[in-house]
């Protein structure tokens, strides 16, 4: 059991951030609230794919001796994965895009509510009606 | 250039969006034909990229000329060139329409809408095209994010509408995301191809049946399956014209195209049969998503939001037959992609004509729409047909291959399902009919409407995209044995 | 089925005749007598069409027209035998009558919109062809469901409130049925027996256990509304708000003919007689109809409305027709199929007199008609003679099916049915007889006495009424060809 919880903490990190995050996004009613919850959402994410790149021991996989690979062979082993990495960079672009829109759509309804209270804003779509 | 045309489709849109500002900051003006020249070498190339498949069979194009799985591939066959043709031919037909509305609705700013319009074409074109999982991630949040903007400049509560899609789309895509991760864990490939020759040794993990569980969980978001669908209904319904008239009907197709590519592409068809029992479960959503799709549509005086609940219903039918898993059920379900996208495109392209028409799309406006927009409604009397399945429409079509299917399945309350949502789809019809055919409750009896001064038809740019997809629907039906036994019957898995 | 067949474009020339006519009509709106003209011109030349085709039908022979493949193994094709000859020869035949019947009826009372009425008449004469030519059920239900959908215009022509709840309650019962049980049954029919052409002998024999079939049976029994068997009779009482026209030759001949012509098809060439007798389906169906023919004429007999009697009276004498299929024996067969004639030129002369006297009296109630033969001789004679038909008198045409039926059943030992085809001409009398007594020999109702002007309308009405009557009195004489085409059917159904 300690194994279990102590030996992926990693894991658990990660679920630990996404509830928290996902929380934030359904229960807070503050609107930047909410897209602070979905930041924490998504960097939770980025520490799963990150961490699933790690191994023990491993280091950056940056070829000292590329040209004459033939010498010293190259092992996977002592390297760390780079591919996630790669990924979470694009997905790192998705997410500021992601927070520039929905800023900007908050400035938006801002503009239009004038207060960022979900339930105020409820209650004056309401009252329009 | 043949041999560059699955890329050249979505390359288009992307490098014309790049120069649609800056031609909107010379000359406005030129936005439209800017954006119509794009769309339609996009079209063009899809079609030729259709016929290259339907020729010499499945292309892999090897983006940068990186081999796969390392590189991005993007593969192109049965399935995704038919859904290229369909998304940039709608697109296309969407782009043309949008020409008055835009300039109504969003006056001073069509360059950058057209701008928005075009990456968010891109992205479905990239959905549907590429053969890489993480790629497809990147074009579906390009599509989204254009999506949201998209939506947010409607009218009334349209951005705060839009600020709910944009969260459970957000959670949509991150679920999505985190079932990438979880297969890249096991298997260390992202590509489709090389995953489904790598998976079936893993068929027993619990790491696999996870990613599984995130993929569908996080497409249903995106396609508003029900009991995911609510953010769909208020996006769609405050959002411009044109804006609800192209995503409306592409972004929950594609959605539908991915979930098929993931559990017959990605997953062999027997590990959602045998070993994970989706196909059961999305069988009962889809009961529930038509059903309630149609009775909540019922219940609707604004036209674009009973349009949105019939859209979730539609839904309901594509996954149905995706769940029905054999091939009757999922020959069903891609043609009903097809039909279903051409359906929704013109409800709203309908909508999008009364709106600029008639002022608002309230029902009640709607009175002798008959008389005032003869064609318009017309094409609305075509969609509705087809939405009740009355041969020769193309939704007849679907239903008959569905409900073979389900025939087939055993499932009977399924059939059920259809055809109650084909009785329900009547009484809406008929109560939009009713208004718009009989009018004022103090009719002039004998007023005589030969002379039919009254006419007040929406421009001809509205009426063009119109009549060519009111007329698609009755080709589609007509021809659907054609396509089916053309395109379709390849693109369904040979095992299944 | 196993003849020697042509191919011919003759059936299909003749379905498009009607929608050619459309473009005319529509484009000649501002001309109204140059719109009658295309009518009158389509309607002659369609019968010509139809007509030519006679004598290829008596060398025994049958002409086909394949013309697109819907559905693997599934075409939109044309099959013409003598059944379907039959119908579409009686069919295209009144077409011309009611033709000039129309424009005497529409301008003596200064109807509106016109033009979209000469167009829709036009649309489901096409309809009831295409149904009379159709080669298998899946043209035949494509049809069915446009006669259905473009009937809706003409039932509710006068766009008050009174033709929109009928118009509801038109296709609320129409596309209820149809989509509940007509398509399931079509459905369910192709999964079992591969096919879906008609047959002579029937395609679902030994392919569906005994359950499935009786399933299927009443499946077709209640989908095909349009038969007006009780209990889904309730639509062609209230469709009698539709101008006079249209009750004369849609709901007396076309559309309720093309009903019991759908049945008959499915009985004949899906099950095939053999089938129903060895289930004792056939047993069961006779029975059934039979209390709509006594209700039908117990209903025809309180009511005040002239049009609603009548329309009762239809309702009751449709289901003789269905006869044909239960009396497993050759004169039954051939009484119900002779029927088809010899009631619809009664019944088109009984609802073109009902006309006349709007036209000429603006009397519609029963009651009222004290006196009015004397003023309207020619009207009145006419209904004397079409009533004397339809209640199967010699030497009308009615009496010659009526002899049929009866010897059929006798033929088949059903007794009961003999005492029930007795009691309804009694009924049949009971309320015809006083509407023409009174008429010539009662004393001048108040409206008769208040209003000098009643006189015959103009002769385009008064010519057609007395011609179908005269017609229907010659019918008994000279039976031919249609007698001929149905002894072809009958035979080669009975296995020559």
């Amino acid at each position: 059991m300690f194994d279990f919880i102590v030996g992926k903490y990693n894991y658990w990190i990660y679920i630990i951030l996404m509830m928290i995050g996902f929380y934030a996004m359904m229960s807070k009613r503050n609107l930047i609230k909410k897209i602070i919850g979905m930041n924490i959402f998504q960097t939770a994410i980025i520490i799963f794919f990150i961490s699933i790149a790690a191994k023990r021991g491993a280091t950056l996989p940056i070829l000292e001796h590329a040209h004459d690979g033939g010498e010293h062979a190259i092992e996977a082993i002592s390297y760390i994965n780079p591919l996630p990495h790669v990924l979470m960079l694009t997905a790192i672009v998705v997410m500021v895009a992601t927070l520039g829109v929905a800023l900007a759509i908050v400035l938006l309804i801002y503009k239009k509510h004038g207060t960022l209270e979900e339930d105020e804003i409820l209650k004056k779509i309401e009252f329009q009606e | 250039m043949t041999d560059q045309a699955p890329i050249l489709v979505i390359l288009f849109p992307l490098m014309f969006a790049f120069v649609t500002p800056l031609l909107g900051w010379w000359k406005k003006d030129l936005c439209y034909p800017w954006v119509l020249c794009g769309l339609s070498l996009s079209t063009i190339f899809s079609i030729i990229t259709l016929k290259e498949v339907l020729n010499t069979g499945v292309i892999h194009y090897h983006l940068g000329g990186w081999d796969p799985p390392w590189g991005i591939e993007y593969v192109i066959d049965h399935l995704n060139s038919f859904i290229l043709v369909l998304v940039a031919s709608i697109s296309l037909l969407v782009a043309i329409y949008s020409k008055r509305l835009v300039k109504e609705e969003n006056p001073e700013k069509e360059a950058y809408f057209y701008t928005l319009f075009l990456l968010q074409v891109t992205g479905f074109l990239g959905i549907v095209a590429t053969g890489d999982l993480f790629n497809l991630y990147v074009f579906l949040e390009i599509a989204s994010l254009a999506g949201y903007a998209l939506i947010a400049i409607g009218e009334g509560q349209a951005p705060f509408a839009t600020f709910r899609y944009l969260v459970m789309g957000t959670i949509g895509a991150c679920f999505y995301l985190l079932g990438v991760g979880y297969l890249y864990m096991v298997t260390g490939s992202l590509n489709m191809a090389d995953l489904s020759q790598i998976l079936p040794n893993l068929y027993h993990s619990k790491v696999v049946m996870v990613a599984l569980i995130f993929f569908l969980v996080g497409v249903a978001i995106k396609m508003a399956l029900f009991p995911l669908h609510a953010w769909l209904p208020d996006a769609y319904t405050y959002a411009p014209s044109a804006t609800s008239a192209l995503v409306a009907p592409l972004m929950t197709k594609v959605s539908v195209y991915v979930m098929i590519r993931i559990i017959y592409t990605v997953f062999k068809p027997y590990y959602s049969i045998e070993i994970l029992p989706v196909n059961l479960i999305l069988g009962w959503l889809a009961v529930i998503a038509i059903l309630y799709g149609v009775i909540m549509a019922l219940r609707q005086v604004d036209i674009k939001r009973m349009f949105c609940y019939i859209l979730i219903a539609e839904i309901g039918y594509m996954v149905g037959g995706v769940g029905l898993a054999n091939r009757l059920g999922l020959t069903g379900a891609i043609l009903h992609i097809m039909n279903d996208a051409l359906m929704i495109t013109c409800l709203f392209l309908v909508a999008g004509a009364v709106v600029y028409k008639l002022g608002g799309h309230n029902i009640n406006q709607l009175r002798d729409a008959f008389k005032k927009m003869p064609f318009s409604m017309a094409a609305f009397a075509v969609v509705g047909l087809s939405l009740i399945g009355v041969p020769p429409t193309c939704g007849f079509f679907s239903k008959w291959y569905l409900i073979l299917g389900a025939i087939e399945a055993e499932n009977w309350i399924f059939i059920v399902a259809l055809l109650l949502s084909s009785a329900i789809n009547a009484i809406l019809f008929f109560k939009i009919v009713e208004i718009a055919y009989y009018g004022e409750a103090s009719h002039d009896h004998n007023e005589d409407s030969n002379g039919g001064n009254t006419i007040d038809e929406a421009p001809v740019s509205i009426l063009i995209p119109l009549g060519v997809v009111a007329l698609a629907i009755i080709l589609a039906g007509i021809f659907s044995g054609k396509i089916v036994s053309g395109i379709i019957q390849f693109a369904v898995p040979p095992n299944l | 089925m196993d003849m020697e067949t042509i191919t011919s474009i003759k059936p299909l020339l003749a379905t498009v005749t009607p929608l050619l006519c459309i473009l005319l009509i529509i484009l000649s709106r501002r001309i109204p007598n140059l719109r009658e003209l295309w009518t009158i011109i389509a309607s002659l030349v369609t019968f010509s069409i139809v007509a030519s085709m006679v004598k290829t039908l008596y060398t025994g022979k049958v002409i086909a027209y394949k013309l697109v493949e819907v559905y693997p193994g599934i075409d939109v094709a044309f099959r013409v035998d003598a059944f379907g000859l039959f119908f579409a020869l009686l069919s295209s035949f009144l077409w011309i009558v009611v033709s000039f019947y129309s424009i005497g009826y529409m301008r003596s009372l200064n109807e509106h919109s016109q033009t979209r009425y000469y167009a829709f008449f036009a649309v489901a004469i096409s309809s009831a062809l295409g149904v009379a030519f159709s080669s298998n059920l899946f043209t035949l239900y494509l049809f069915y469901e446009i006669l259905t959908v473009c009937t809706y215009p003409l039932v509710t022509h006068n766009q008050d409130n009174e033709a929109r709840s009928s118009g509801r309650i038109y296709l609320g019962y129409l596309l209820g049925t149809s989509v509940a049980f007509f398509l399931p049954a079509i459905l369910f029919t192709y999964y079992f027996a591969g096919t879906l052409d008609f047959s002579l002998h029937g395609i679902l024999n030994g392919k569906a256990s005994n359950g499935m079939i009786t399933f299927l049976f009443l499946l077709f029994l209640f989908g095909i509304g349009k038969a007006a068997i009780m209990p889904f009779n309730g639509w062609l009482p209230r469709a009698m708000v539709a101008p006079t026209p249209v009750s004369a030759l849609l709901h007396a001949v076309a559309v309720v003919k093309a009903g019991v012509f759908c049945q008959l098809r499915v009985y004949f060439n899906i099950f095939g007689v053999e089938l129903l007798h060895n289930q004792n389906l056939d047993i069961f169906l006779i029975y059934f109809v039979s209390i709509t023919i006594l209700l039908g004429s117990l209903f025809a007999l309180k009511q005040d409305d002239i049009k609603a009697m009548l329309a009762y009276s239809t309702i009751s004498q449709l289901s003789y027709i269905i006869l044909a299929a239960g009396l497993y024996s050759y004169h039954g067969m051939l009484g119900g199929v002779v029927h088809i004639v010899m009631h619809g030129f009664g019944k088109i002369t009984l609802f073109m007199c009902a006309g006349s006297i709007l036209c000429g009296a603006h009397i519609k109630k029963i009651s009222r008609l004290g006196g009015i033969g004397r003023r309207m001789p020619i009207t009145m004679l006419a209904f004397f003679f079409g009533a004397l038909s339809v209640a199967g008198i010699p030497p009308f045409g009615g009496f010659m099916s009526k002899w049929f039926l009866a010897l059929g059943s006798i033929e088949a030992h059903q007794w009961p049915i003999l005492v029930v085809l007795l009691t309804s001409t009694l009924m049949n009398l009971g309320y015809f007889m006083p509407v023409v007594f009174i008429s010539f020999f009662g004393k001048d109702s108040e409206s008769v006495k208040r209003d000098p002007d009643i006189r015959e309308p103009s002769p385009f009405i008064v010519a057609p009424l007395a011609f179908t009557a005269l017609v229907s009195l010659a019918i008994f004489f000279y039976p031919y060809p249609f007698i001929r085409l149905a002894e072809i059917f009958v035979k080669s159904m009975m296995g020559g």
